[in-house]
């Protein structure tokens, strides 16, 4: 079975450890360098991005989750994890990093404030059936992209129409949303595999 | 197919702002998390510097609400959009309970969520916020279950603990933090008879009752607040299970606010780590004196203002 960490640093960690759970995956919370270790694969929660960029670097993960996303360890990020994910941020503050992966360009709260937090559905390529309901809170879109990024989805409707809420390049998945927020489990489903065949190699 | 069905399929088609689920949802964002007590701009910016999730802005501090006595109210609205501006982490801010008005100036002025907070004082000596009125989340106290679930019942989207605000002793938020985990446990317990009796006792909807009792838990996020001014303080209360925590005046009435702040937000991620509780705890300078409360008259206390 394959071991995905979940980076429990501050954020919904305890959301994303259930859908793991739920789909088959053994899924722990990770703190430390010596925690990464043990995992195929990480995934980073929604929370807030300065939060959590400062503890990764004060408690000496962000060096290595950063190489090993960069070595080609399979990572999905949802929220303020996407943007942790991101090459390039925008609206950030000015000491804050992240792990790169996905050559994209990010801005924070790009949606505006939580009162502009919303509901929607989506269909987004690689999930089959149903559109997928998503939970945007206080949410980054993505504002451009490298050719190698597969466009998952985008928001339809409404004044944000068209802008980019979910990628994958390589073994990085992103998503402005929140799967972890709802009982649908096929973003973590789309992940576990993604982990799955990178073991299979 | 019924009209209400009719209506839900639609309005998922399209965005929906100010949901139960986007409300609560926010709260789930800040867990594991430090929210700071501000009354200026400056003091955001230290808050945020030291990895608060969230800064908390109020006119005056709850130390200071204590020492000068008088009428504490929402903070001036310029304030607060020079901390909205400071800032980019979610920005919070108190209303008087009961002052709907208030709250209605915070949701136009765009803050991210509202403390219907009895640290300031009460506007409604009966009733609460309608909260489903509103697009934008509140988070209300509670010393028991029963407050939880008339808050949530009346729209609350977050619970903290109350503690006993600007005394810097951790005591009342130990008791209330137990109290509330005790109550819920309690529910666990029962068989389903015995949950509308349970109900009644706790003054609060069957529905929600019900809920916690097959769940174990409130269907919000419950924070700790009140009286923590120390990281050792903020690791206590993670351990009592605080999904995170408030601190008011134990930063800003402290020796060196910026060290404390960012110690302090270290203990609440690494609060079963002593190791990392010691490294944190040194050096601090001085903490916020505190008070016995056993030195407060009843109606000294915050706590008991809310119904």
């Amino acid at each position: 079975m394959t071991r995905i960490g979940v980076l429990a640093l501050q954020g919904d960690v305890a959301e994303h450890v259930r859908m793991l759970g739920e789909c088959g995956a053994d899924a722990v919370p990770v703190r430390r360098p010596e925690e990464l270790l043990t995992v195929d694969a990480l995934v980073i929660p929604g929370g807030e991005s300065t939060t959590i960029s400062k503890l990764a670097v004060e408690f000496e993960v962000f060096e290595p989750i950063r190489k090993r996303v960069a070595e080609g360890m399979p990572a999905y990020g949802s929220c303020a994890g996407m943007i942790m994910l991101a090459e390039r941020v925008l609206d950030g503050r000015d000491d804050q990093r992240a792990f790169g992966g996905v050559d994209m360009t990010v801005r924070r709260n790009a949606f505006g404030r939580q009162v502009d937090s919303f509901e929607t559905d989506l269909r987004i390529a690689g999930v089959d059936g149903d559109p997928l309901h998503a939970v945007f809170i206080r949410a980054p879109w993505v504002e451009s992209v490298g050719e190698s990024v597969e466009v998952l989805s985008r928001v339809t409707g409404g004044r944000a129409d068209g802008r980019i809420v979910a990628v994958r390049q390589g073994n990085v998945l992103a998503t402005a949303f929140h799967p972890e927020l709802t009982d649908d489990l096929r973003v973590h489903r789309l992940f576990a595999d993604m982990v799955r065949a990178a073991a299979a190699g | 197919m019924s009209e209400q069905q009719t209506s839900a399929e639609s309005s998922n088609a399209r965005p929906t702002t100010g949901t139960a689920r986007v409300k609560r949802g926010m709260a789930e964002m800040l867990k594991g998390g430090v929210i700071m007590d501000v009354v200026t701009p400056e003091q955001a910016k230290i808050a945020e510097d030291a990895g608060a999730v969230a800064v908390m802005a109020l006119e005056r501090v709850p130390a200071d609400i204590r020492s000068q006595g008088g009428v504490a109210r929402m903070s001036d609205p310029d304030m607060i959009d020079g901390i909205i501006d400071a800032v980019s982490i979610p920005v919070m801010a108190k209303a008087r309970i009961g002052h709907m008005a208030e709250a209605q100036v915070l949701q136009a002025i765009g803050v991210d969520y509202v403390d219907e907070s009895e640290v300031l004082t009460p506007a409604d000596e009966a009733n609460h916020i309608d909260k489903w009125a509103f697009t934008v989340p509140f988070v209300c106290g509670a010393v028991n279950l029963g407050e939880a679930l008339r808050r949530i019942a009346e729209g609350a989207a977050m619970i903290r603990s109350k503690g006993e605000a600007g005394t810097g002793n951790v005591v009342e938020a130990t008791r209330h933090m137990r109290r509330i985990r005790a109550d819920m446990r309690r529910l666990t317990t029962l068989d389903s008879t015995e949950l509308y009796a349970a109900a009644k006792e706790l003054r609060a909807s069957y529905e929600l009752v019900a809920e916690v009792a097959a769940a174990g838990k409130l269907p919000v996020v419950l924070f700790t607040a009140g009286g923590i001014a120390t990281p050792a303080d903020a690791a206590m209360m993670m351990q009592l299970g605080a999904e995170g925590v408030f601190v008011g005046s134990g930063i800003f009435k402290s020796g060196d606010p910026a060290k404390r702040a960012a110690a302090i937000v270290k203990a609440t991620t690494f609060y079963d780590d002593p190791d990392v509780v010691v490294k944190v705890s040194r050096g601090l300078g001085e903490a916020m004196v505190g008070i016995n409360l056993d030195d407060l008259s009843e109606t000294q206390r915050l706590a008991g203002r809310g119904w």
